[in-house]
């Protein structure tokens, strides 16, 4: 027989176990790895030894060269002359790019709107914009050599604030939106009281630990093979693809991981696949360009800064009338995703509050700052420190507790329950959650011990706050819904796995494989999950908007089920029996009596010529958006949350601490409790962090000088909570049709970083017994807190 | 005696010998660049984020001592005759996980991975020292280690399992401990090294006497301590720093001498190292101590290095200056005294011959009498450049002050005494109105800066507000007065 006839000799190669062990096992225990259960990340052995593979570790073939970035130090200038001849003698350069060696069209504008160049033309928009690239046998030498470049400017009026360019009639980088039902002016105007005010809520660093990144290898043809470190691997090949001005078949882009992403590598990492492609074809060798974290901080995108002004009109109970408010967004120098990020913060100003009568209006402005861009919850988080800001206000304004106020304007189930954008809430579980929190934390007797530490007087003050999160899942980009998936089964019954989303850390990969280990009944070890690469699953979305499990995931069942009904047909075909007697168990399947062990039943089928191979699609249902008219259902779904945060502040310093947090999130029915855990906690720190001690400073020149960690600070294991109880709600399901009942995990508990920040307010507001509501400006570090508590103590 | 040209250290099992080293090549870019041990990671390349930890052995007194080390910033010529232990050699020969690595995945402790070789390598350094740690010990092991993604949680617990998977009497370094310091006693030849790549030079003396020949001979060179500052000139603004000189083996400044005229410390002697000796004879400087940088910086940076580079907002200057301590500067075999706070003349110039170095610091006992705090303020708590630091140090007789140091970083152009502050004190009674009088004196004393740390205001009110918050700890009312670590 020859060994190409024939598959090999059955259960030599079983992955996993032996032939004998893998017969036993078979179908007599329960599956390792299947939905609902708590599994370790795919790579966790992998990043303890160093051995998980990033882009900067794979191996460079002989000849590769290093490109480095040239960046702007204007912020916004007419560039008169660009002088390389020194760069182009320094040793180890092979060349610089500018501009005018882009093949195609010099532009990576994520929305289409050409605003947005790989390497600046005849001016310069921002400090740190990329003006050009010096391509050099190794990294120091082109680093070193960028440095050399003599670039002569003429200085344009810059504007960095986005209520200052608002003000000054500065341009949108893209149109606003409104959001509006019933009459808010009337009804302000009506309401028993009314208040305004000003709130400026600062942007963040993703601080994703693994930098920008991305290694071209050239290929035949128009062909090029981009690793990077991205979040949409399919943006990146069609921005290659662009900017290289060849079709998209011609460009592979591959992501095993990242070191972190959060929104940071949605857009930000085609600038560097660009770059890279471009010198790969250029001088036909590989390139790899990876930017210093001065760089990286200076020339990427981060959360959006705003300015926020509020009118709120409320009854003597603070049940809410009217709100009105505007969304000024520093967007930076071009659209990116300022659209739908400032889109995003307008749908999340309610948070979790009905508002009877709203006007909202966004401003994405034009600034001659780095283009702002995605980061976890998207503007969200912005939109409900607004809304939380307006429940203070109302709660001092009448002498409460702002968590009375809270309760009192939560969305309701039957009626009450419409959201600015005119979809109702119909899984409004938020008040449920929020009560058992409040059980939980022991938030009445606790409020009443800060209350009378405080009434002692002492330096050392106490804040405490809870705060729910409601947050809208769905890409608001409808067409961005859907997802695809590749599943492959060997001959020896092992499993390829490949779906459209990218790894970062977040543990979809492992959650992916539990669905489709739980649909097959097979361990998840005898799934092989690959890297994600644009030739395995095509025009897929960015890994984002927390949709990663709940797109993905659905596609690989789909792709699971089809290649399981076609084992189905075969099995009822070859054991003549009718499919009702077919049962995949754990690692077998059931036919009639006989029990098969998975890899003899799937040698058996490839031998009747069975199709092991699927393609899984799908695309989530029920959503319709109409931008222009504000109206529609842009969210699949609601996920929820709450959180109890207590502080201390020392009133001398403004220094603080988080002595204690609370958490109850819901995920529906959890594919991975402790990885959702683990989301929720690392989301809670990251968002608390945005609101402390991660603070953006740009200088009158418009530079950005906390471009590191050494002066951009975020949370330490010493910063996180003293006492942290995390708990998912463990009766909540999704009542929609997603994948195991799941909820979306990756941005709404960001969130609950909130009640951090609240407490703060709490503790400040204590030094005026607590007459006046602080206006405390985000991030609140100490000096803004010492400044607020000053600003009290003077009255 | 010849000099030796070429250095030689272990590297994981492995013995290394480099005839090539140019003065700013970084042990990361070798391990990762030229060795392809991608395990340590680059993550910031300034020493903040911890990503690259590693773990450098060294022979201190004749005994093996391993440290956590940003390899980033510590620069490669510097390991000459040490151990450096990587990600890759923690692992049993067998594949099987250290137990630091077993409880990290049992608790879930990784997200994205890329900060997770450096915070394991932390954890391990932690073990060895301590395998039983209170959750207060691993946050300050952990102060040079960022994580963005698990929120810190996981990884504590993972800290205090460990222990449970394994101890360290049994691990590997300290299982080969005797016979690893035979091999670094074996690479220590007392020579001078002189090691070169193209024009670029680095030299580690054989000797305090040598490195007072060397530059001498090379006023121009560069003293490298610790490399936590100068290690940022080269990665972060790519400067020349060549000739270097290295303090690296010189046991004559690694030296703590305590006498009747009080403490006297190496220049060499690093934060981590001089910390039992300060806080034995001055208690409020243990939790201050502990709040400079992270673990991986105490262990390289040097306290002569944070006062001879001059910064207007290092930790240590202010203290040292209140504390009345005055340090030792040498050429040849010249010495000249003086104290710290003359050393600094202004922004970026000390009072420092070219050919001239930081011999070593000294501190005078602690007096009867005498009042003592050091306050530093910072936008984080840990591992953060200070906006403010303060240090009192005054004498109350019969109710009555009779002397005051108080010295400001984050102030001026340099770490500098509250000239005006001081004068309002002396002679006045010990109580609150004269404290806040003194306090309003810092509008004359001092016109700080508005920048990414603080603003001006900011700097000045927070200043007055730890006069207040002297006062109040002085009472020991029983009240807090500041948050505890």
């Amino acid at each position: 027989m020859n060994r190409h006839d024939t598959p090999q000799a059955p259960g030599a190669t079983d992955p996993g176990s032996g032939p004998a062990r893998a017969r036993a096992a078979a179908g007599t225990r329960p599956i390792k790895g299947g939905v609902s259960k708590d599994m370790q990340h795919d790579s966790a052995i992998k990043h303890v030894t160093g051995r998980a593979t990033y882009c900067d570790d794979i191996a460079e073939p002989a000849g590769t060269l290093h490109a480095y970035l040239g960046l702007s130090t204007r912020a916004h200038a007419r560039i008169m002359e660009l002088d390389f001849s020194a760069v182009q003698r320094a040793a180890g350069v092979v060349g610089v790019l500018t501009a005018a060696d882009i093949p195609g069209v010099n532009d990576v504008s994520p929305t289409g709107r050409n605003d947005e160049p790989v390497l600046a033309e005849q001016k310069v928009e921002f400090w740190g914009q990329p003006v050009f690239a010096v391509v050099a046998e190794t990294r120091d030498a082109a680093r070193r050599a960028a440095r050399l470049a003599r670039i002569t400017y003429e200085d344009l009026p810059h504007v960095l604030e986005p209520d200052v360019a608002r003000a000054q009639g500065g341009p949108y980088v893209t149109p606003p939106l409104t959001l509006k039902r019933g009459t808010a002016e009337t009804e302000l105007l009506k309401a028993p009281h009314r208040l305004k005010g000003e709130m400026r809520v600062g942007g963040q660093d993703h601080l994703y630990l693994e930098g920008h990144i991305a290694f071209a290898l050239p290929g035949e043809d128009d062909d090029v093979t981009v690793h990077s470190s991205t979040q949409h691997p399919t943006e990146a090949q069609h921005m290659v693809a662009h900017v290289l001005g060849v079709p998209s078949n011609a460009v592979t882009v591959n992501v095993r991981r990242m070191g972190g992403g959060f929104g940071g590598k949605e857009t930000q990492m085609n600038l560097f696949c660009a770059v890279a492609a471009v010198a790969a074809k250029k001088w036909h060798r590989p390139v790899k360009i990876r930017p210093d974290r001065d760089d990286d901080m200076s020339a990427t995108g981060k959360r959006h800064d705003f300015v926020i002004d509020y009118e709120v009109g409320f009854d003597d109970a603070g049940v809410i009338c009217a709100v009105k408010a505007d969304f000024t967004a520093r967007c930076g120098f071009s659209s990116d995703l300022s659209g739908p990020v400032t889109d995003r913060a307008l749908f999340h100003a309610d948070n979790a509050y009905y508002y009877p009568n709203v006007l909202l209006n966004s401003h994405p402005m034009k600034t001659n700052t780095v283009s702002n861009t995605a980061f976890r919850g998207f503007g969200g988080p912005q939109g409900v420190m607004a809304a939380e800001r307006i429940i203070e206000e109302i709660a001092y304004a009448l002498g409460r507790d702002t968590f009375d106020i809270r309760k009192a304007n939560f969305y309701g189930t039957e009626t009450r329950n419409v959201t600015p954008y005119h979809q109702t809430v119909e899984d409004n579980i938020a008040p449920r959650i929020v009560s058992e929190l409040e059980q939980n934390a022991d938030y009445q007797s606790r409020r009443q011990a800060v209350l009378d530490w405080n009434a002692k007087g002492g330096v050392i003050r106490r804040g405490i706050a809870l705060t729910p999160v409601k947050f809208g899942i769905s890409f608001t980009a409808t067409w961005y819904n859907q997802a695809g998936a590749l599943l492959h089964i060997y001959t020896d019954g092992s499993i390829q796995l490949n779906h459209g989303g990218t790894e970062m850390g977040q543990g979809l990969n492992t959650k992916v494989a539990q669905v489709v280990a739980e649909e097959l009944q097979v361990d998840i070890d005898r799934i092989k999950i690959t890297r994600t690469t644009t030739e395995k699953v095509p025009n897929t979305s960015a890994t984002a908007a927390s949709s990663g499990s709940d797109l993905n995931g659905m596609a690989a069942q789909d792709a699971a089920l089809q290649i399981k009904e076609r084992l189905t047909d075969f099995a009822a075909e070859q054991w003549q029996t009718d499919r009702s007697n077919i049962r995949f168990i754990a690692n077998a399947v059931q036919i009639d009596e006989e029990t098969v062990p998975f890899a003899d039943f799937i040698r058996q089928a490839y031998m009747a010529r069975v199709h092991l191979s699927a393609a899984g699609f799908y695309k989530t249902p029920k959503i319709h958006w109409d931008r222009a008219t504000g109206k529609g259902r842009p969210f699949y779904y609601y996920a929820y949350g709450a959180a109890c945060s207590e502080v201390s502040v020392d009133t001398l310093t403004g220094e603080y601490r988080v002595e204690r947090t609370d958490i109850l999130h819901d995920v529906g029915r959890s594919l991975n409790p402790v990885i959702d855990k683990g989301q929720i906690e690392g989301a809670f720190v990251q968002g608390m962090g945005w609101l402390t001690t991660e603070e953006l400073w740009w200088d009158a020149q418009g530079q950005l000088r906390t471009h590191a960690p050494s002066t951009y600070k975020i949370p330490l294991a010493s910063d996180r909570p003293r006492i942290f109880n995390v708990a998912l709600v463990r009766w909540s399901e999704n009542r929609e049709n997603t994948i195991k009942r799941s909820k979306a995990v990756g941005e709404p508990p960001f969130m609950l970083g909130i009640s951090v920040f609240e407490a703060l307010s709490h503790a400040v507001a204590s030094v005026a017994e607590y007459q006046t509501c602080p206006r405390l400006d985000a991030p609140a570090t100490p000096e803004r807190v010492l400044m607020a508590i000053e600003r009290l103590r003077r009255g | 005696m010849t000099s030796r040209s070429e250095i030689r250290f272990v590297l994981n099992g492995q013995d290394i010998t480099l005839d090539q080293v140019a003065a700013d090549e970084t042990l990361l870019d070798f391990l990762r660049i030229d060795r392809r041990l991608t395990g340590t990671k680059e993550g910031c390349a300034e020493g903040d984020c911890g990503a690259c930890t590693v773990l450098v052995g060294r022979l201190q007194a004749g005994a093996l001592h391993y440290e956590p080390v940003n390899a980033c910033i510590r620069l490669l010529a510097s390991v000459d005759a040490c151990h450096v232990v990587t990600i890759e050699h923690l692992s049993g020969p067998g594949g099987q996980l250290h137990p630091v690595q077993q409880a990290m995945v049992d608790h879930h402790a990784s997200q994205c991975g890329f900060c997770t070789p450096g915070i394991v390598m932390s954890l391990y350094a932690l073990w060895m020292e301590n395998p039983a740690p209170l959750e207060i010990e691993i946050e300050t092991a952990l102060q040079g280690n960022l994580c963005r993604c698990t929120g810190y949680e996981p990884i504590l617990r993972a800290a205090q399992a460990a222990s449970d998977l394994g101890s360290p009497t049994g691990d590997a370094l300290n299982r080969e401990r005797n016979h690893m310091t035979g091999r670094l006693k074996a690479l220590c030849d007392g020579r001078r090294v002189d090691v070169r790549k193209g024009t670029s030079r680095a030299i580690l003396p054989a000797s305090v006497d040598d490195l007072a020949e060397v530059l001498l001979a090379h006023p121009e060179a560069t003293i490298v301590a610790g490399a936590t500052d100068v290690g940022l000139w080269v990665t972060k603004f790519l400067q020349e720093i060549s000739p270097v000189v290295f303090l690296n083996h010189l046991e004559g400044l690694r030296r703590i001498e305590v006498g009747p005229d009080g403490i006297k410390i190496g220049a060499g002697v690093s934060y981590t190292d001089s910390r039992a000796v300060l806080t034995a004879g001055y208690p409020h400087l243990a939790a201050f101590w502990d709040r400079i940088a992270g673990w991986q910086i105490r262990a390289m940076g040097t306290v002569g290095g944070n006062l001879a580079n001059g910064s207007p907002i290092g930790d240590t200057p202010p203290v040292l200056i209140a504390l009345g301590a005055s340090l030792t500067l040498r050429k040849g075999a010249d010495r000249r005294r003086l104290p710290v706070e003359d050393f600094f003349i202004d922004y970026g110039k000390q009072d420092l011959a070219p050919g001239e170095f930081l011999e070593s610091i000294h501190v005078p006992q602690s007096k009867k009498g005498t009042r003592h705090a050091a306050y530093k303020i910072s936008k984080r708590r840990d591992e953060d450049i200070s906006a403010v630091c303060a240090a009192f140090n005054l004498t109350v007789e019969d109710g009555t002050i009779t002397a005051a140091r108080i010295a400001f970083g984050g102030m001026a152009a340099t770490p500098k005494r509250a000239a005006h502050a001081e004068a309002a004190l002396i002679g006045q009674p010990w109580d609150e109105a004269t404290l806040m009088q003194a306090a309003a004196c810092l509008d004359d004393d001092f016109s700080p800066l508005t920048d990414w740390r603080a603003s001006a205001a900011y700097r000045l009110q927070v200043s007055k507000n730890l006069f207040r918050r002297f006062w109040l700890e002085q009472q020991g009312t029983g009240q807090p007065v500041r948050l505890s670590a």
